[in-house]
């Protein structure tokens, strides 16, 4: 299964300073392990909402809306992908990650990680005769053991 | 609040038992006595854990627990044998901590482990569980599973895997550079091996087995990471990454398998295609040569570019068959580079090719040739012996869709 690891955007990463040397350091070698474990998918850092821009839908009418945009807690500063096992596994991953709260201004930091969806997941997929034959199959695993 | 630590601490493992029995089969020179040790710190983690909550550096915790079994289990044996007092003096040496060791190490220990879970005096079956259990930190019962095996039967595997590596001393090792190329290419068969259980099995059957293509990809990534210098390492890892990218369009809602160029393209999980022609990239980039992983990667890359099954480049597929037979001939890739030939220069000259398999002994039971032969007759407008074919590989497969499929097209040619 896929994770999502979401970081949420803070006062520092809409003005767009970069963190300590030492942080940076960190994190290079924090994705240098998720590597290795032959975890990461994809991960990237978004770049200030001022540099960003939003599609607004109303009834059949777009508009766009530049950014920089106030609700920072809501906006997004970078994610990773993860392909793991379990939901556990991504929470342990993350849990090493080298962030540190709180913030200098006192906000906390908070790291998201939502499941991506997978076929299986969409129930119908699976066909009366393919729902049947899976479960013929486990039954006979079972009897086999 | 007990089985949330369970599947917390199983989801620990899973990270850090590769890693912990690398280093302490380095440590004990054994790697079945290194299972044994990272399980028995696994047990005490189940137990302690769930009161005493996961500690904050749960590979030192486990490694410093192994490594107390391990100076219990060798004096006790210490009478028996004097390597054993040799190796109580390496475990009690201060210097041997978890924390201190260096980056390096840990890579070398993990490629220690993979090419001793390879290696090639173990039988296929053998490595593929031994490659799974250490590698993946898979239990037995996970790996019978997903081979629809008995336990007991995943069990023995993997204790004569060990033992056959016991007794003909195989030292835990990254081997020299002479052996280098034959050995990889024992680990790379392992890897490919599980993919494949996992990829072909998803044509109707089982759900559970992407996870086994899961877990080969895994394998590959981190083989990759360990040993970027290899370009058949990444050219195995593009290969897995593009077929992998297909699994979603491989299978109909019936489960019933849907062939490369009948499949939703939109249904291709672009992500894996991407990773996959920047490891091509890197395995091309290596060096001129490509070898057969490279290949193949080479050919999936083709049909993943590919927008529509019309923009195809069947010249250049068909040129890698080319070279692909030149690597790695086999009546296999033939076949296959006969239907290339005939999508990139007419069925005839696809026909010339299979015509020249039509004595392959290995072939002669084999349902595609006279379907592939089948499918090019009836293009240059010979029916009565297309049909003949159709009939013939009809009668040769196994899987009731195939046949049917095979059949109508018998029909049709009467018609």
């Amino acid at each position: 299964m896929r994770c999502m690891v979401i970081v949420k955007g803070n006062q520092y990463s809409e003005e767009g300073t970069l963190p300590s040397q030492e942080i940076l350091e960190k994190m290079g070698k924090y994705n240098e392990e998720l590597v290795k474990a032959g975890v990461m998918l994809a991960g990237e850092g978004l770049q200030p909402s001022s540099k960003g821009a939003r599609v607004r839908f109303n009834q059949g009418k777009t508009t766009v809306i530049d950014g920089p945009f106030s609700e920072t807690k809501e906006l997004i500063a970078g994610f990773w992908l993860l392909q793991v096992k379990t939901m556990e596994e991504a929470i342990e991953w993350v849990k090493r990650a080298p962030f540190d709260g709180p913030l200098p201004d006192g906000q906390e930091v908070e790291i998201e990680i939502r499941q991506v969806f997978e076929t299986e997941d969409f129930g119908d997929l699976l066909s009366p005769e393919l729902k049947e034959q899976e479960a013929r199959i486990r039954e006979q695993a079972e009897r086999n053991r | 609040m007990a089985t949330d630590t369970h599947s917390a601490v199983e989801a620990v493992w899973r990270i850090e038992s590769p890693r912990l029995v690398a280093r302490l089969a380095r440590l004990v020179r054994e790697v079945g006595l290194a299972e044994e040790l990272a399980q028995d710190a696994m047990v005490a983690a189940l137990e302690q854990w769930p009161r005493s909550g996961i500690p904050d550096n749960p590979g030192a915790w486990l490694m410093a627990v192994a490594k107390h079994r391990a100076i219990d289990h060798i004096r006790r044996e210490e009478r028996r044998d004097k390597k054993y007092a040799e190796l109580q003096r390496t475990l009690a040496a201060p210097e041997v901590s978890f924390d201190a060791a260096p980056e390096e190490d840990f890579g070398d220990d993990m490629l220690r482990l993979i090419f001793t879970a390879c290696h090639p005096v173990v039988p296929t079956n053998g490595r593929v569980a031994l490659t799974l259990r250490l590698l993946g930190g898979l239990s037995t019962e996970e790996i019978a599973r997903a081979f629809l095996v008995p336990e007991p039967t995943i069990a023995q595997r993997i204790v004569r895997a060990k033992r056959t590596l016991a007794d003909a001393k195989i030292p835990f090792e990254v081997p020299e550079r002479s052996q280098l190329a034959e050995r990889l290419s024992s680990v790379l068969e392992v890897i490919y091996l599980i993919f494949n259980e996992g990829y072909s099995a998803t044509s109707g059957k089982d759900w559970v087995r992407p996870g086994l293509c899961e877990d080969a990809l895994r394998f590959g990534r981190i083989l990759a990471a360990l040993a970027p210098d290899e370009p058949e390492v990444h050219g195995l890892g593009a290969l897995m990454e593009i077929q992998a990218s297909r699994l979603r369009a491989r299978v109909g809602a019936s489960g019933e398998p849907i062939l490369l160029l009948d499949q939703d393209r939109a249904r291709w999980d672009h992500l894996l295609i991407q990773r996959g022609l920047a490891a091509l990239q890197r395995a091309e980039d290596l060096g001129s040569f490509r070898g057969p992983y490279t290949l193949q990667a080479a050919i999936a890359a083709c049909h993943a570019r590919a927008g529509t099954p019309g923009e195809t480049d069947w010249q250049q597929i068909s040129s890698l068959y080319d070279e692909l037979s030149a690597v790695s001939p086999s009546p296999v890739v033939e076949l296959n580079r006969a239907v290339a030939r005939a999508m990139a220069f007419g069925p005839e000259a696809g026909l010339e090719l299979v015509d020249a398999l039509l004595s392959e002994p290995s072939l002669a039971n084999y349902h595609l040739l006279p379907s592939v032969r089948g499918d090019l007759l009836a293009k240059v407008g010979r029916n009565q012996e297309a049909r003949d074919e159709f009939e013939r590989a009809a009668s040769l497969t196994q899987n009731d869709r195939e046949k049917e499929l095979l059949l109508s097209r018998v029909r049709q040619l009467s018609a």
